[in-house]
């Protein structure tokens, strides 16, 4: 199963009287278990497509199919539940919680899910344990390094076993040693996992690690990249 | 991460600014706690006054409380004795009774006649043991320092006046009452002197300068036949009587010496009998039970129950004022922390806007950003009560240590200044919850607001 397919899906700003076309006409499908990357210019539309994937952003048209599941027609609630359970997020600036340790920040998906506490604690310690940060679990954001705060970011994504990881530009603020230490845990993670990841980045890094690429200019797919994920759905 | 923790780790973020909030709401709960338990403390003391001088019940002739001042001999009650016993008798009343004591209250003219001087005056005979038990009425601990009547221990014909009453019938010397200025002699006529022979005569006329000493007076009174009757009384003692008013028209005297001065020979009646509860909040149990006896043992009699709210309207006029200032002062405050806490809490989602973009794109629900900001603004508005109550408690002690003292209007003794918050559960309970209330209702819009960011907007707030 595809884990997204987007149908001609549409979406438009409006910037005071003045609309702004972010994504026209896209249509495409992620394969599963595959490391993607959304890559293209800036204002070419990468961030509102990664955000349309993550149901965090509602299409002007077209049908967004993520996990198996249409989500035009879900209510604000059913797609939050619907977050928590299937999506993993990392951002670029990790977005950790600071008032919670690192071992709270990974728990904090799994107390949405409801996940009973014995399993709970298994899980995060062996992401934690995955992630090289057992030693880190009871220390804050602020006293980590930012790699070692991705690398949470990384655990907390991961934690309720979703389908699908979004990370925007994940490497950003990561010098370029970090920055391919947390590919390489990524890739691993996500072979280890079976999971699909879906990036959006222009890093030379990222891209040269991506099994499929997906190149957006002005809002548009155009063909390019060594797979062919933005293939027309079936 | 229980939504506790989280909003009490959020708080602790700032805490400097969470501090200045939380001063705020113990700085207002302390406002109002110290005026309610100041407040409750007067009306406290008002009631044992009362109850002290009344009773909590009084049984009257119909229309006495309304019509019988003007002629209180017309609304006396002939039966009282057996009402007194009939009460006193009863196991249901009974048990809820401290004293059952008769009173008759008169108007009439005391005059100084020695002095040729006089006053009208309205007096009260009254038991003077029963009414001394009376005065030990102290349901609320209050420092009393009401004394045994001046009456005590004096012959039948002995009276007290006020030292209003004192003063116009010239007996402040003789009394030696405290601040009682004698008035000087009234001044020479300015008219023509009249002949000698008529000066002669009305030298011999003038009755004899009183002595210093002497403190007899008369007092006159319409019998209830309507017919003047005279009474010879010794005056013990002027007391003030607090208000003006009432100080230059008190008397009061042994009822058998009232009695007789309405009665005569005839049966003796009263114009009330007074009944004392153990505790105020037996009045309705006890009126109800009155109601009960006296219909069906003095059916038809024109009897009516009067309770002390009743007999003193200021009572509830006091705590009516006392109500509106502690409204007006708990709205002020209570404005003041919902704009206190609101700006605390919005300030709080402007900064968190990123941390709640993150937590909806993680799944949490509207109603989870919403629970998180408004179990802090619980959380702030429970720690304020908490700490408001005990430092509230702590500063009335201090000041009930102080030894400060106060004389409420009316009165004549000062008052130990006592503010009541501890063991004051209404005030406490209702004050430190109604703080609660707005600082969760301070806190209710910044979270909505939070809870209604769109998640691709917050997430790329700066």
């Amino acid at each position: 199963m595809h884990p997204v397919i987007l149908k001609q899906v549409g979406k438009t700003y409006h910037l005071d009287a003045v609309e702004v076309p972010a994504l026209v006409d896209i249509n495409l499908c992620i394969h599963p278990n595959r490391f993607t990357v959304i890559s293209g210019p800036s204002g070419s539309g990468k961030t509102t497509l990664l955000n349309l994937i993550g149901c965090i952003d509602r299409p002007d048209g077209g049908e967004v199919i993520v996990a198996g599941r249409p989500t035009q027609q879900m209510t604000d609630d059913a797609l939050s539940d619907f977050r928590a359970h299937h999506l993993g997020f990392i951002f670029q600036n990790f977005n950790l919680l600071p008032v919670l340790s690192a071992y709270e920040n990974v728990e904090y998906p799994l107390l949405l899910t409801r996940m009973p506490a014995q399993r709970r604690r298994e899980r995060v310690l062996a992401l934690l344990d995955a992630v090289g940060l057992s030693e880190r679990a009871q220390n804050r954001p602020g006293q980590l390094s930012g790699g070692q705060r991705q690398r949470v970011a990384i655990a907390r994504a991961l934690a309720p076993a979703p389908q699908l990881v979004l990370a925007d530009e994940p490497t950003a603020n990561l010098d370029s040693n970090t920055g391919a230490a947390i590919i390489a845990l990524m890739r691993k993670m996500q072979r280890e996992h079976q999971v699909s990841f879906i990036f959006s980045s222009h890093d030379p890094q990222v891209l040269a690690e991506a099994d499929d690429t997906i190149f957006l200019h002005d809002g548009r797919i155009v063909p390019a990249g060594r797979h062919d994920a933005h293939k027309e759905p079936a | 991460m229980k939504t506790f923790s989280l909003a009490l780790r959020n708080l602790l973020r700032n805490r400097r600014r969470s501090l200045a909030t939380l001063l705020a709401m113990i700085f207002g709960l302390d406002a109002i706690l110290l005026f309610g338990g100041y407040s409750g403390n007067v009306i406290y003391a008002m009631q044992t006054g009362y109850v002290q001088l009344s009773g909590h019940l009084q049984i009257q002739r119909k229309d006495y409380f309304l019509y019988g001042s003007g002629n209180p001999a017309a609304y006396g009650i002939p039966d009282y004795q057996r009402i007194i016993d009939l009460v006193k008798r009863d196991p249901v009343l009974a048990p809820m009774l401290t004293v059952v004591t008769p009173k008759l209250q008169l108007g009439g003219i005391a005059g100084n006649f020695a002095a040729g001087v006089s006053k009208t005056v309205i007096a009260n005979g009254v038991v003077v043991d029963e009414q001394n038990r009376m005065r030990l009425w102290d349901d609320y601990g209050n420092t009393s320092y009401s004394r045994p009547l001046a009456l005590t221990g004096t012959s039948s014909d002995a009276a007290v006046i006020g030292t209003g009453v004192a003063r116009v019938l010239q007996l402040c010397t003789a009394l030696q009452v405290p601040n009682c200025r004698q008035a000087p002699p009234p001044p020479e006529s300015g008219g023509n002197s009249a002949p000698p022979d008529i000066a002669a005569l009305s030298a011999l006329e003038k009755p004899a300068a009183p002595a210093a000493s002497e403190t007899r007076i008369e007092i006159l009174a319409a019998n209830e036949h309507g017919v003047p009757n005279v009474a010879a009384l010794k005056v013990v003692k002027a007391e003030n009587q607090g208000l003006k008013e009432f100080d230059d028209i008190y008397m009061g005297m042994h009822l058998v010496q009232a009695q007789r001065l309405i009665y005569g020979a005839d049966t003796p009646q009263v114009t009330a009998i007074q009944l004392q509860l153990k505790h105020t909040s037996q009045i309705p149990a006890a009126r109800a039970r009155l109601e009960q006896l006296l219909a069906g043992h003095f059916k038809g009699a024109p009897l009516e129950l009067q309770d002390y709210e009743t007999l003193n309207p200021i009572y509830r006029q006091t705590i009516e004022f006392f109500n509106s200032v502690f409204g007006f002062i708990a709205t002020l405050i209570g404005v003041i922390v919902l704009f206190t806490v609101s700006n605390t809490m919005s300030m709080a989602v402007v900064e968190r806007t990123v941390e709640i973009g993150t937590l909806r794109a993680v799944g949490q629900r509207r109603a989870g950003i919403r629970r998180i900001f408004v179990s802090e603004g619980m959380l702030l508005g429970v720690c304020g009560a908490l700490l408001g109550v005990a430092s509230a408690t702590l500063l009335a002690a201090l000041i009930n240590a102080s030894g400060l003292t106060w004389t409420p209007p009316g009165y004549v003794y000062a008052y130990p200044l006592l503010v009541r918050v501890w063991g004051d559960w209404p005030l406490i309970l209702g004050s430190a919850g109604g703080l609660t209330l707005v600082a969760i209702v301070s806190a209710w819009w910044p979270a909505k607001r939070a809870a209604r960011m769109n998640i691709v907007e917050a997430l790329r707030h700066v």
